[in-house]
């Protein structure tokens, strides 16, 4: 499977995502440059964390009017697979892609820590082999992680099973503990936590590798 | 205008052959700032060990440069590693100048062509409860975390460890020192050198603005009551540019048509130009003009120095200079050839093709005055020898005393802010003995730890730095790490005072005895004098900064695994008498006070004892691991205690029950393990004591002799007096 991961000027996890998906995973990884208007031939698409264009004005907000927006809206519409990992989320939001938005951390602080998600749903490409309720130990580090949206939205994203990871400590004040969320196609999610820095043990945690199992189990199961 | 002396002014007069204008006169301050050329400091450092088989690259450079061995593939890899102060900065601007000190040694590391993989910070301050300061200390507490976090978190370095402690001699003078490292192949290090005559002289990153004019000469300064009026001398940093000019320089750098490139730190435009043609012994002539500026108006004055953030200067070779622009377009980033190198030795610089300064550039930055300011007298100290009568009416409280007290509680309030796993190699970060970095490519990880005590150095410099070596050295080995070099980072009070340049001469002498017996040479470092104010110096604050080396693996944590497992104390239980107590945290916390001498240490012991604490971890013989050092046994037993296991400890000594809790003397490691005989093999190899103290139990520590029992807590009693200490000292301020 080929993923692409997405560096803005500013991304600075998108190692990380290119590690875990390469040396971890064995998969093949590439990184696309942020001015590019194709993707090339990518099967999913990250967005890694980092401070896109410093953060300036708000986290993801001017990432958005990068050219390879245009390309990522395409992929999405198209129905690949787009994952958007803290500021990646970030920048989700900000174009639309994913409903809410990210607001200041409620103790005003940048977070780094591990904290301990709930996987509420496997009907997504990105837990289908998860169990639900399944409990993973994965770090968060954001200044800006506070989900919000409004009670409406909320409720909807309940009914329509879009809410894909609880917190069961929360860092930040997210509404409704809500660390991540995907769209009404369930082919693109975002969340705050680092599935990616918590995929080899030597570093602490393997709980993060089932996000990525999943998107290539997804992948070859639609290949097939 | 000019801080110069009579004599230095004659020195630039002789140099010149004339007058020198208002330019060269603002040049010559700043590149002959203590700051810029350790006048006072030079004649010193000389004795520091520089050289060992690992060390590619020693001081001079913008960084030490040490081997740390090849790749599968046969790469041959370096790690670049330096430490440096921004003290009177983060006291008149806590945030911004904590933030630019980061910003600042991290482009001494990439400006090598090294990406930065690791950031420490070994931060004082006054304490949160001072009567009279502590409002102060709290902002300023607050305002560098928060700058470091800012700056460090945006770049995208992880800052994996350092120190964070109280005194009161560091309420009008707090320390932010910051330590940075990366990682390269051999093949990719770079110099600062202007070489080659003709070749384009390229100023990239931030335009120039009118922060931070002479900066490093505020830095050489004491405060005063005018210090505030220094506010627009403190700089402004971008983290999201330093980022982006850290990708195109390295970028740049693979194209090979840079010849060198210096970044611009201290004295900005001047200090990058002149020590670049003093390295290679050539001219720069620059037109100030061509420089990319953000205000109007500045005059040659101003934009020499200028220290505007986030800034480089190289030089490119004649003719593959659109090779370097396109690099820096990619980035957004300007870069601009404002001249050329030439071959007449001097730094020239034009204003619209008019001179302004015309200065040889070796005397410039290389023959500035050298000092040897008085010190034929004893260091100033500021406590006696004898120990006054103490007796413990409760061994326990005093425990929980010092496990909630000021430098020895949980410091996750700081940590948690900053971001301490991006890059995904952080496989021990804050509140390890020792942070641990792998690196990817080549199965070798990098240990490092930051250490100073300025209790022990202000009894005694010179033994306080062996002390504060022993024990950094002693943090890595604890990890399983081999110490292999070292950084120093020197803060001071005013020189000129004999006392207190008795002290900076001790301490150095101190820190190149132990660092040559730990075979760990100075690549580098910093020293941070006048740290002084209103005629009140801080107490001698040496800050070492050492790296090690180990395979790559799962390392030894500090907290106990199972119960039922021997806790043992390598190194034996030590010895103690009431004149080397007065140093330790038992005495500052509880009983208020400072007397006598530091611990006693015996180098040769030191050394036995941390080959057989390598040995024994690396041989994988220990749960846990934790080296004695402040609060001696009582808090490094606390320390040790996990969520639900603990330890009942039988301690057989002569030594009073409050000495042999909470002395502090060195060369000691407590461990658990399920194979004490093995672990007493080796340390009988090495000559050492291994003392087995009780066994690891559930839920509560207990300790005492064969008759009293001297402190009986539970494990939850003792994290929480740990836990939230800082938090809720804060919280006290805001109330």
């Amino acid at each position: 499977m080929r993923f692409g991961v997405v560096v803005f000027p500013g991304s600075n996890r998108d190692h990380d995502a290119w590690h875990a998906i390469s040396c971890v995973f064995g998969q093949s990884a590439e990184l696309i440059w942020h001015d590019s208007t194709s993707l090339g031939a990518v099967d999913a698409l990250i967005l890694p964390g980092g401070f896109a264009y410093g953060d300036y004005l708000r986290c993801g907000a001017i990432a958005k009017f990068s050219p390879v927006m245009n390309a990522i809206r395409k992929f999405a519409a198209d129905g690949g697979l787009v994952l958007g990992i803290c500021n990646g989320f970030q920048i989700l939001v900000e174009s639309g892609l994913l409903p809410g938005a990210l607001l200041r951390n409620r103790g005003l602080k940048f977070v780094c820590r591990e904290v301990t998600l709930r996987v509420e749903t496997t009907n997504t490409p990105f837990t289908c082999t998860a169990t639900r309720g399944q409990l993973l130990k994965v770090p968060v580090a954001h200044g800006e992680g506070c989900y919000f949206a409004d009670e409406y939205t909320l409720d909807a994203l309940e009914k329509e099973d879009r809410v894909v990871v609880r917190y069961v400590d929360n860092p930040n004040g997210s509404l409704r503990d809500i660390a991540g969320i995907c769209n009404e196609r369930r082919n693109v999610m975002g969340l705050m936590p680092h599935p990616e820095d918590a995929v080899e043990s030597l570093l602490g945690s393997t709980d993060g590798r089932v996000l990525f199992e999943s998107m290539v189990h997804s992948l070859v199961a639609a290949a097939a | 205008m000019s801080d110069l002396t009579p004599s230095e002014l004659d020195k630039v007069r002789s140099i010149l052959g004339r007058e020198a204008t208002e330019t060269e006169l603002g040049i010559f301050t700043v590149m002959w700032s203590e700051h810029c050329s350790y006048k006072s400091s030079r004649l010193h450092l000389k004795k520091l060990p520089t050289k060992g088989p690992r060390v590619l690259v020693g001081p001079g450079e913008n960084a030490g440069i040490i081997d740390i061995g090849a790749s599968e593939s046969g790469e041959r890899f370096a790690i670049a590693f330096k430490i440096e102060s921004h003290n009177h900065p983060s006291f008149i601007e806590p945030f911004q100048g904590a933030a630019t000190g980061v910003g600042g040694i991290l482009r001494d590391i990439f400006t090598m062509g090294a990406r930065p993989i690791a950031v420490m910070d070994a931060l004082r301050f006054g304490p949160l409860d001072d009567p009279a300061h502590g409002a102060r200390n709290h902002r300023i507490l607050e305002g560098v975390v928060g700058g470091i976090a800012h700056y460090g978190n945006c770049f995208g370095v992880p800052t994996v460890g350092g120190e964070t402690v109280f005194e009161p001699c560091y309420n009008g003078n707090p320390l932010v020192n910051v330590f940075a490292l990366g990682v390269f192949r051999h093949d990719e290090i770079f110099f600062g050198r202007a070489s080659g005559v003709g070749n384009p002289v390229i100023y990239v990153g931030a335009r120039t603005g009118r922060d931070g004019i002479h900066g490093a000469s505020m830095a050489s300064a004491e405060f005063t009551e005018e210090s505030k009026q220094k506010r627009p001398n403190v700089q402004v940093g971008d983290p999201f540019m330093e980022k982006l000019l850290l990708e195109a320089c390295l970028e740049a750098m693979k194209t090979g048509a840079i010849v060198g490139i210096q970044d611009m730190g201290a004295a900005g435009l001047t200090c990058s130009t002149c020590e670049m043609g003093s390295r290679a012994g050539t001219g720069i002539e620059i037109d100030l003009a061509l420089v990319p500026q953000r205000e109007t108006g500045m005059t040659p004055y101003e934009i020499m120095l200028s220290e505007s953030q986030e800034r480089m200067l190289l030089v490119a070779e004649h003719g593959r200079e659109e090779e370097v622009f396109a690099v820096f377009r990619k980035w957004g980033l300007d870069a601009v050839t404002i001249g050329r190198v030439t071959g007449d030795g001097k730094l020239r610089v034009k204003n619209h093709g008019v001179i302004a300064a015309e200065i040889p550039n070796r005397e410039l930055a290389d023959e500035a005055p050298l000092y040897d300011r008085p010190h034929d007298v004893a260091p100033f100290r500021p406590a006696r020898i004898e120990a006054p009568a103490f007796r413990s009416a409760d061994l326990a409280a005093d425990l929980l005393k010092l496990l909630a007290s000021g430098d020895l509680c949980s410091k996750r309030w700081i940590w948690q802010q900053y971001d301490y796993l991006v890059r995904a190699n952080t496989l021990a970060g804050p509140g390890a003995d020792a942070a641990i970095v792998r690196i990817k490519e080549t199965g070798t990880s990098i240990a490092m730890s930051l250490d100073g005590n300025s209790r022990y150095c202000a009894l005694s410099p010179r033994e306080g730095a062996r002390l504060i070596v022993a024990e950094c050295c002693r943090n890595l080995s604890t990890a399983g790490a081999l110490p292999v070099a070292a950084t120093n980072n020197l803060n001071f009070g005013n020189p000129e005072r004999p006392e207190i340049m008795a002290q900076l001469v001790e301490t150095i002498e101190g820190l190149a005895e132990a660092c040559r017996h730990f075979e760990t040479p100075i690549t580098g470092g910093n020293v941070s004098l006048y740290n002084e104010t209103l005629g009140e110096a801080i107490w001698p604050t040496p800050v070492i900064g050492i790296v090690g080396l180990l395979k790559t693996a799962a390392p030894v944590t500090i907290p106990f695994k199972n119960e039922a497992r021997a806790v043992m104390l390598l190194g034996g239980l030590g010895s103690c008498d009431e004149t080397r107590f007065g140093g330790t945290q038992y005495a500052k916390v509880v009983l208020d006070a400072l007397w006598g001498l530091p611990p006693a240490l015996d180098l040769d012991y030191e050394k036995r004892v941390q080959a057989a604490i390598r040995e024994i971890v690396n041989e994988g013989l220990v749960e846990s691991a934790h080296d004695l050092s402040d609060g001696g046994l009582g808090v490094t037993l606390a320390e040790c205690c996990a969520t639900d296991i603990g330890a009942s400890i039988e301690i057989s000594t002569d030594l009073r029950p409050e000495i042999a809790l909470f002395h502090e003397g060195p060369s000691r490691i407590l461990i658990s393990t399920a194979v004490p005989q093995s672990v007493e093999e080796i340390a009988r190899k090495f000559n050492v004591e291994c003392t087995s103290i009780g066994v690891t139990m559930k839920e509560r520590l207990r300790i005492g002799n064969s008759t009293t029992t001297w402190v009986d807590c539970s494990v939850r009693q003792l994290d929480q007096a740990s836990r939230n200490a800082l938090e809720d000292r804060i919280a006290n301020q805001h109330a």
